[in-house]
């Protein structure tokens, strides 16, 4: 069995789109008037932001999936969805970071709701790898690490609700039902970013995937030819059993 | 329902023949009141202040409750002969929900007079009491379903007293930021003032969602 077959398509068609969406935001759009050129940043960090809960969603669902049918391929895909988007929360952490200080001239803002509950969810999303690492029976930590990626996944709607309720807000609205607060010259490459990351996540998604299913693959012709295979170290990553 | 009420009998006779969590639980919120005096080298607070000390001290307890909720289930086999019985497994968490409930209601009676007395500025009227009974209610739900949870995780974890207050923690944010919220007026130094809307249902909400998906997914937790 082969892995990782669309993963040429998916990754030139991220790095393409990605590279005309940026085209566009740095020589089509025009530069904010409030806040100048440190606005392109928006670009990459709101994208990536979007992307990231989005990832979160998919890893919850994932997991729903997993405690109903068993089959430890829905946990693995859980695993490399969360783990993804949280090495991409770091990113959209470090980009809202310095926009924040280009616009508001801090790098945290306690009064912006939606800066503080991405944190506390990036925070949450923390403690999976942790979590998964402490429980030793495989079959075990994936059972676990399903509830877990459940309830974490319900909490991210229910916490930005609970502190965009706690403060008025300043960080500016991309999306809401009025259409939002996104100038008609913006639109194209943003729909553009968001679409070109989306795609880059599903690139990094297949990697790890295919990455994880063909080193179990090797390790099984490995045992099969009776050569030495090596101890996997550590890991809280699934276990993959050859197919 | 019968193995539910068997379960919580078994808890609560646990707890009165040994006490074990309650006394550690309530000590250790007016501990934490003393600590609080000096940290924040305040002999009054009222208002905001106030009901973040209330509210932090009360998480910081049940955090407490949470490690040990599971220990002697763990340790004394109480798992196991759960397992061996015919019943349904989620009436343990249901039992579990509920004691813990049960536990944070008694700690808050020692810990609310200690409070009034160490440190809250404003008087402890029937009025301000009864909006803290209203708003501790629904914040004892949210612990209690969410400690009922994180606990059953943590305990099947080699490190479990760091797992649970790392996974506790930031699934209880909206609680703390409710709560604090909704009750803050009430312990004003001008007198209570009224409770918010908006805070009692994000907390109903939370209650609501997080309790639904405990009793879903504490079937999970115990398979063996």
């Amino acid at each position: 069995m082969t892995y990782g077959n669309r993963l040429r398509v998916t990754s030139v068609a991220a790095a393409l789109v990605l590279l005309v969406a940026f085209a566009l935001a740095f020589f089509s759009a025009e530069i904010e008037a409030d806040q100048g050129f440190s606005q392109k940043i928006f670009y990459v960090h709101v994208p990536m932001a979007i992307v990231t809960l989005g990832a979160f969603v998919f890893g919850a669902v994932m997991a729903v999936m997993h405690l109903r049918t068993g089959e430890s391929r829905y946990d693995l895909k859980s695993y490399v969805a969360i783990h993804i988007a949280i090495v991409l929360g770091v990113g959209v952490l470090v980009t809202g970071a310095i926009w924040a200080k280009a616009a508001w001239g801090v790098w945290f803002e306690w009064r912006e709701p939606t800066l503080v509950s991405f944190l506390i969810v990036f925070l949450l999303y923390c403690t999976y790898q942790p979590l998964r690492f402490s429980i030793e029976d495989p079959e075990k930590q994936a059972r676990y690490a399903s509830v877990f990626a459940i309830t974490a996944g319900a909490f991210v709607p229910l916490n930005f609700l609970a502190v965009r309720l706690a403060d008025p807000y300043i960080h500016p609205r991309v999306l809401n039902q009025g259409g939002g607060d996104l100038p008609a010259s913006f639109r194209p490459p943003f729909y553009l970013a968001l679409l070109g990351m989306t795609l880059l996540f599903a690139a990094l998604y297949q990697y790890e995937l295919s990455h994880k299913n063909s080193r179990a693959q090797m390790r099984q012709l490995r045992r099969k030819l009776g050569g030495e295979v090596e101890a996997s170290g550590r890991s809280a990553a699934p276990q993959v059993t050859g197919a | 329902m019968n193995t539910v009420v068997a379960l919580l009998r078994k808890e609560l006779l646990l707890e009165r023949k040994v006490p074990q969590l309650v006394p550690a639980m309530a000590l250790f919120s007016v501990t934490t009141f003393v600590v609080f005096h000096f940290a924040l080298q305040q002999r009054e607070v009222d208002g905001d202040l106030a009901a973040g000390i209330l509210v932090v001290t009360l998480l910081f307890a049940t955090i407490l409750g949470i490690n040990r909720l599971y220990v002697a289930d763990r340790e004394e086999g109480g798992f196991d002969a759960f397992l061996l019985a015919p019943v349904d497994r989620t009436a343990l968490g249901v039992a579990k929900a509920i004691t813990l409930f049960a536990f944070l209601v008694l700690v808050e009676l020692v810990m609310l007079p200690a409070f009034a007395i160490l440190l809250l500025g404003p008087g402890m009227g029937f009025e301000v009491v009864g909006k803290l009974v209203v708003v501790l209610v629904l914040v004892n739900v949210g612990l209690s379903v969410i400690g009922t949870l994180v606990g059953a995780l943590a305990i099947q974890t080699r490190a479990r007293d760091l797992i649970g207050p790392l996974v506790a923690l930031p699934l209880l944010v909206p609680v703390v930021i409710t709560a604090a919220r909704a009750l803050s007026p009430v312990l004003d130094a001008g007198g209570a003032g009224a409770l918010e809307g908006r805070w009692l249902g994000v907390l109903g909400l939370y209650d609501l969602v997080f309790g639904l998906l405990a009793y879903a997914l504490f079937d999970f937790l115990l398979e063996d």
